[in-house]
């Protein structure tokens, strides 16, 4: 491509994403985005200005050199720039799909003033799928083996993160997984049509060949404790990164009803379980045809409203307390459920659930308006006296957050925790009440996001590192 | 990985119920009464919950005593020696709260007298004196009666058809123990109808009473919320405050109801798997 001025190249497009047809893809769980071709991402790179302070990297949680990354793929240079992203980023492949890019990186990119910021997330994406598929990097020189092991409470992106870092130090990495598959929320909440299973267990098969070991069903704190993975099983160092699991019901009327599903049941019994294929054993109610209504607006809400677009429901309402601008889930997955067909109802928030003979039939719910603003600094939902109404409901999806779970902390009695029951943890180490315990991910933060959990677990790899050579 | 979950031990002990021995160390070194286990046979297997009716931390096994009664059970009944389970996790739950409460009377119906039966032993062993009331269909329906009389003072066997034991409900003869004299702590395990009936039986004397409830369950580890129960009102997740309740203040009306939420769906299930054994 010929040098283009600073001029010109702010005066170009964006490059959109190529996707499917929304009606094609509605009805499947194939991926949404198709991925750039190498023609697009250097076009969409080139779009960058190379600003002196590259700001956009203030905006990434992790601290990826972006302008660098960004100056590789324009000059085509796909492996340097592959390079670049993994010495902050060990997932990118997954990052580029699922970070909120709309309030990090792109979000910081001066360029978004303009309303065209530059695709960081979606080139991250390019460079990492085409890394994985065409193996262009070498894996890292793993450090000799110590005789130090370490112990990972959990598989998600915190635990895996954080296993990587310790496997490439020498360190016996075993990873302890309570169900069945690797990955967490990556592998039983978030959709296959937003982030393929199979780049979960691209990434997981890599961290097998530095030498981490997985074993899945064990819960630790149920049977095996914390305790006894140093004092019996003779682990030096443990990282807990257990997540934020357990579904918060609103407390109305009616949450026992037949219908009345949280979106973490829901969506592991159709991600993890394969509840719509026919081999599975597992049921999922029947959607189609039926009417669902999705409480909340997170992406938890989203992921649960297009997963029964998919299984044939129709309508999909989902019902948001507050109004689209405080809505937190992707501003992409947003537009893409409209797109398909998610109604999305601002300012009403459910007051009971009504059912027949056992079976949810309609869920009433009650307008709001916006008041002042709460602790978290968001306008506080208001309810408006008398107004509420009633809607057909076949299936209600509640989404409106996790607490963390507790069957860990309620088994090791020294573990600090907050009043929220997360995990207490030093902010630069992640090291928890119990020296050589360290924590990171959604059990110290409650319900956050991939990118600040892999951070996290990287960080605390860092500190335990530390910790094993002194 | 290796294969884990190898089954050692697998015999019949009544119509369409078996006993599994399964080799899980991890399980078997920490089970106590009351915990549970969630099995998947295969990889595209249901996640279903057992009760750990007994464990052997030096060989690493646990018994599982598993009746038929849908498409998984079903499967689980037929397995062989040196076959493997997909899946083994556990111990899950709270166990059951065992003390010196004196006069103990345990009762089960069917095949939750594999799930009466270690929380028996434990009670026994914590020095209390403990009556089994053991209630079934008829007498080939009785199970574990040698392992019952083992682990307890008295067994008081009764049926609905009056085949073996007392003819008639577990509550008449709960009923007469409580005529007779001094109940202390009584618990419970079986039908849903029967827990329910337990409950009131035991209620206007105010006896502490505990029973194991059996929701439907997915992951068992507190994520999903689908095995809540309403205690008192509240909300409870079984896999991790139960499944032991306060009887007297489960709503079982919900709880029975909830646990038809798949009926359609499972016997078609049920169908398809009895149909492939029979081939
Ligand atoms: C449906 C959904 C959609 C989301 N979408 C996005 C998105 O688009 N972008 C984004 O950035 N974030 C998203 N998030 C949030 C993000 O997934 C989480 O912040 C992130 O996964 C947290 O990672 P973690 O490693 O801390 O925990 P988790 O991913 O929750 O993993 C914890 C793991 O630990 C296991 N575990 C728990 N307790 C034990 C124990 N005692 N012993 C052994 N194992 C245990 C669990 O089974 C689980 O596998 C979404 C969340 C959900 C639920
Ligand atoms: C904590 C706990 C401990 C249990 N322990 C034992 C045990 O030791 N031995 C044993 O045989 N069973 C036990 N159960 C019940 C067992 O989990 C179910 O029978 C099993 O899940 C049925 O699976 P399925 O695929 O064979 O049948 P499905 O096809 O899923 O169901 C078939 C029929 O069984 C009913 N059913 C489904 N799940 C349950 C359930 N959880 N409880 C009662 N009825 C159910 C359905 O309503 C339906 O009528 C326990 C349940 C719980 C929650
Ligand atoms: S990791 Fe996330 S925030 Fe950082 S550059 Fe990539 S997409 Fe942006
Ligand atoms: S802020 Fe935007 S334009 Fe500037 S270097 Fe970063 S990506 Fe490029
Ligand atoms: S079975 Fe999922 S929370 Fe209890």
């Amino acid at each position: 491509m010929p040098e283009l001025t600073k001029r010109e190249r702010m005066k170009m497009e964006r490059t959109d994403m190529p996707m499917r047809d929304a009606c094609d893809r509605a009805t499947d769980f194939e991926e949404v985005n198709l991925g750039y071709t190498s023609a697009m991402a250097v076009l969409e790179a080139s779009r960058c200005i190379e600003c002196k302070r590259a700001v956009c990297i203030d905006g990434c949680p992790v601290g990826i050199r972006i302008d660098d990354f960004l100056r590789y793929v324009a000059e085509g240079d796909i492996a340097s720039a592959a390079a670049v992203i993994h010495e902050d980023n060990l997932f990118p492949a997954i990052c580029g799909r699922v970070c909120p890019q709309e309030s990090q990186c792109e979000g910081a990119c001066v360029l978004d003033k303009k309303g065209r910021p530059i695709a960081i997330g979606h080139l991250e994406r390019f460079v990492a799928d085409r890394e994985r598929t065409r193996s262009l990097t070498e894996p890292p020189r793993l450090t000799p083996p110590t005789d130090r092991k370490v112990a990972v409470i959990g598989s998600g992106p915190a635990g895996l993160a954080c296993a990587g870092d310790l496997a490439r130090e020498g360190h016996a990495v075993t990873v302890f997984e309570a169900l069945h598959e690797l990955g967490g929320v990556l592998v039983y909440g978030i959709p296959e049509f937003r982030l393929p299973k199979e780049i979960v267990a691209s990434e997981i098969s890599r961290l097998e060949k530095r030498g981490v070991r997985f074993e899945t069903d064990v819960l630790i704190g149920s049977g095996t404790t914390l305790e006894e993975l140093t004092s019996e099983e003779g682990f030096d160092a443990v990282f807990i990164g257990t997540g934020a699991g357990l579904p918060r019901f609103p407390g109305i009327e009616g949450e026992e009803l037949i219908g009345v599903y949280s979106a973490n049941e829901f969506l592991t019994r159709v991600n993890l379980m394969k509840a719509h294929e026919s081999e599975s054993e597992t049921p999922v109610y029947d959607l189609y045809g039926r009417s669902v209504v999705v409480i909340g607006g997170g992406n938890t809400a989203v992921d649960a409203a297009r997963t029964s677009l998919r299984l044939g429901a129709d309508p999909v309402k989902m019902l948001y307390r507050r109004s689209d601008s405080e809505m937190p889930a992707r501003r992409e997955e947003i537009e893409h459920a409209i797109e398909e067909g998610v109604e999305i109802r601002y300012l009403v928030a459910p007051t009971s659930f009504n059912g027949v003979d056992g079976w949810l039939e309609s869920v009433t719910i009650q307008e709001m308006r916006l008041g002042e603003p709460d602790e978290s600094g968001r306008a506080r939902p208001e309810a408006i006296k008398g107004a509420f109404e009633t809607i057909e409901a076949a299936v209600a999806i509640i989404a409106i957050g996790n607490s963390p779970n507790p069957v860990l902390t309620r088994s090791t009695p020294d573990l600090a925790t907050t009043k929220w029951g997360t995990i207490e943890v030093d902010e630069g180490t992640g090291e928890t009440s119990i020296p050589g315990v360290f924590a990171g991910g959604d059990i110290t933060t409650g319900g956050a996001t991939v990118i600040l959990a892999l951070g996290a677990g990287r960080k605390a790899a860092a500190a335990i590192n530390e910790y094993l050579v002194s | 990985m290796d294969r884990r979950f190898a089954i050692c031990g697998a015999s019949t002990i009544g119509p369409d119920i078996v006993r599994l021995v399964v080799e899980a160390p991890r399980v078997a070194a920490h089970a106590q009464p009351g915990q549970f286990v969630i099995v998947r046979v295969n990889d595209h297997g249901e996640r279903i919950p057992l009760t750990i009716c007994d464990s052997d931390p030096e060989a690493g096994t646990i018994t599982l005593v598993v009746q038929a009664v849908g498409s998984t059970t079903t499967q689980l009944n037929v397995m062989t020696i040196g076959e493997h389970l997909a899946d083994v996790l556990g111990p899950l739950g709270t166990p059951t709260g065992i003390d010196r409460f004196g006069a103990c009377v345990v009762v089960a119906g069917g095949v939750g007298t594999a799930i009466v039966l270690p929380v028996a032993r434990a009670l026994t062993r914590a020095g209390n004196r403990v009556t089994a009331i053991v209630g079934a269909r008829n007498e080939d329906h009785l199970i574990l009666l040698n392992e019952m009389r083992d682990a307890t003072n008295e067994v008081i066997i009764t049926t609905d058809d009056g085949s073996a034991g007392r003819h008639g409900l577990v509550t008449d003869a709960l009923g007469t123990l409580l005529a007779e004299g001094d109940v202390d702590y009584v618990f419970t395990a079986g039908p849903i109808p029967m827990m329910q009936a337990v409950a009131g039986t035991t209620r206007d004397k105010r006896i502490l009473t505990v029973a194991s409830l059996n929701p439907l369950m997915v992951d068992g580890t507190g994520m999903c919320g689908g095995c809540r129960v309403t205690v008192g009102g509240e909300s409870k997740f079984a896999c991790i405050d139960g499944p032991d309740f306060d009887a007297h203040a489960v709503d079982f009306i919900t709880l029975s109801k909830r646990n038809t939420a798949y009926l359609e769906f499972e016997s078609c299930r049920f169908d398809e798997a009895t149909e492939a054994i029979d081939a």
